[in-house]
């Protein structure tokens, strides 16, 4: 990697960090929710992009996470977020367990149409159960709290605060990512989706390294439910429909699917789109389509793949000129 | 007293009508090379897919040392000591040359799934590849990715990939084919080594390479064992003469 390109992703994450100095309480919040989506879609990113495998259900394990903070707390006087966190988690690592176990047995379209169809049933069970609020869902009207004796350290309600609890989120599902796709575990995962039949023939149960990819992946995006769910203090099945997974895959796609950035500059863009579109014209779905058949035609890579061919533009110019001026940033290239 | 590594009992496979492998009954004796060979179609990678799992043969049994494998999936058989290499390269094109035997190697370890430590650190893995390169003769393309080879060297990455599961029992699906005369000549040096150590189940199309190699001869014809015996026995027999090696008959 050269210094440009590794200098690019901390001076993002700095202007994440500044960025409530400047902006109002409203994009503190619309940044919130993109990297609630982020965090979702980098977690299916590691099964579409990583392992291989479509899931088109995936906002089941994003709508369980959020369930089950509601659930769990919706009568509570305090919610202790060391408490409710692991609760989260664990409710979508199981459903993902379960889920998982079954659907990584068919391939192709199979595990598309499987993954969807358990995310359906997850979708009418709560649609339909009066208990937790079929259709109109569950209101949660307290936020996570950290306490340390008497003093609550998070004070989520502040949406600044809550915007950099989630913005930690983010960059340590990014890290854990690249560190399991750094270890064998993920080089062993990348051959399953380059060539699965070899990887088995090379002795590996390619099941189990599905499985756990998996479970990995519904476990993460049990997280961005839960923030989803302490961030808008409303859950409803809509979380987890089919056309959340949708958007899910497709910000993927936008993004650019295989690297763990993508995903997260594609948040940005669905995101930003479908706040900035409404407001040129009210037939903005056809042209959010439109966007998006423009990047899968002319940008198969996704739109973060523009990002070496613009670094290689820059670092032409910069070496055309280098003979006058050097650049600090390129010494460590050679 | 002959010890046999792998036994093939009445081995059966069809494709809808098409009986790609018929009845074959088979011995395969520790620490020698058996060549398989026979026209196009004959159905010798059909019968190497079934003993390494890729196929499940539709009746008969394979006993490899003793133990019952018939319908074992193929990363059972792999680890129990079976490797081989494809006809149609079968390696991962985007990883470099090192990757793809790291990735073989790695699967005799039982730490692949450690997620906490970058996998270029386990050390027993890096030695088992580099040595699996060296052997294939692809030291010096380390690095290379795989995509951007020759083809000559892609079959070699194929022998290589296998070797760094340390078999056996070694399959190997034609790995000649397509290489150039240097690299043929150099494949054929490093199976004459792998068969001081290892056993040997071969099929090849250039019988030179054959002669040269085998000990044990099978000739298949139509998914039928045709004849089977030593290469002398083979030379000699009137059948595969008339059906197989007619360029043979002619000079008698
Ligand atoms: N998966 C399959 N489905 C249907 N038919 C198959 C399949 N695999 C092989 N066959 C058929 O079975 C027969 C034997 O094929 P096989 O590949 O085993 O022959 P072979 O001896 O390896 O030939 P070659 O020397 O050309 O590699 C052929 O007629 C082939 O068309
Ligand atoms: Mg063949």
């Amino acid at each position: 990697m050269s210094a440009l390109s590794r200098f690019l992703p901390l001076s993002a994450l700095l202007v994440l960090l500044l960025f409530p100095l400047l902006g109002s309480e409203y994009y503190v919040g619309l940044l919130s929710r993109i990297i609630i989506l982020a965090i979702f879609a980098m977690s299916l990113d590691l099964l579409i992009g990583y392992t291989g495998l479509v899931s088109f259900g995936h906002a089941a394990f994003f709508g369980i996470g959020g369930y089950a903070l509601a659930i769990a707390f919706q009568d509570a006087s305090v919610i202790h977020l060391w408490q409710a966190l692991p609760l989260s988690l664990a409710a979508a690592a199981l459903a993902a367990l379960l889920v998982g176990w079954i659907s990584i047995r068919t391939s192709g379209i199979y595990f598309i149409m499987i993954t969807l169809a358990f995310a359906q049933m997850f979708f009418y069970y709560f649609f339909e159960s009066p208990s937790y609020g079929g259709d109109d869902g569950i209101f949660l009207f307290l936020k996570p709290v950290l306490m340390i004796g008497s003093e609550d350290i998070l004070k989520l309600e502040q949406e600044n605060n809550f915007y950099y609890f989630a913005l930690s989120c983010l960059v340590a599902g990014y890290l854990l990512l690249t560190m399991i796709l750094r270890a064998p575990f993920g080089k062993v995962i990348t051959a399953i989706k380059a060539n699965e039949h070899r990887v088995c023939a090379l002795g590996y149960s390619v099941n189990r390294y599905k499985l756990v990819s998996f479970v990995i992946a519904g476990t993460l995006a049990g997280l961005a439910g839960f923030l989803e769910g302490a961030h808008s203090g409303y859950i409803n099945p809509s979380y987890m429909s089919w056309h959340e997974s949708g958007i899910a895959i497709a910000i993927v796609v936008l993004g650019g699917m295989g690297t763990l950035y993508g995903p997260v500059v594609g948040a940005f863009i669905v995101v930003l789109l479908q706040d900035f579109l409404p407001s040129l014209t009210e037939h903005w779905q056809l042209l959010f389509g439109s966007i998006i058949i423009s990047v899968a035609l002319f940008l198969p890579r996704g739109a973060t793949s523009l990002l070496p061919r613009i670094l290689a533009l820059l670092r032409r110019e910069k070496s055309e000129d280098a003979s006058s001026e050097e650049d600090p940033l390129e010494k460590t290239d050679g | 007293m002959a010890d046999t590594i792998l036994r093939t009992d009445r081995l059966s496979k069809s494709f809808g009508g098409l009986i790609a492998t018929n009845g074959v009954s088979l011995d395969f004796e520790r620490g020698q090379v058996h060549a398989i060979i026979g026209p196009n179609g004959a159905g010798k990678t059909t019968l190497i897919n079934l003993l390494s799992g890729d196929l499940l043969p539709n009746d008969g049994s394979i006993l490899f040392n003793g133990k019952e494998i018939t319908n074992l999936p193929p990363n059972k058989i792999s680890q129990l000591g079976i490797g081989r290499s494809y006809q149609k390269t079968n390696i991962f094109a985007e990883f470099s040359c090192y990757e793809n035997c790291w990735v073989a190697a790695q699967s005799r370890l039982n730490s692949s799934m450690r997620f906490f430590r970058p996998a270029s650190h386990l050390k027993a893995v890096r030695e088992r590849a580099e040595r699996a390169l060296e052997l294939c003769g692809l030291s010096r393309r380390h690095n290379s990715r795989a995509a951007e080879m020759s083809y000559g060297e892609q079959r070699q990455l194929e022998i290589g990939m296998m070797l760094a599961t340390e078999p056996e029992l070694l399959l190997l699906d034609e790995p000649l084919a397509g290489m150039g005369s240097e690299e043929s000549i150099q494949v054929i040096e490093l199976l004459k080594r792998l068969a001081e150590e290892h056993t040997l189940i071969l099929i090849e199309h250039d019988m030179d390479a054959v002669f040269s190699i085998a000990e044990q001869l099978t000739v298949m014809v139509n998914g039928r064992v045709l004849a089977t015996g030593t290469v002398e026995q083979i030379r000699n027999n009137q059948a595969v003469q008339e059906v197989y090696l007619g360029e043979d008959e002619e000079e008698l």
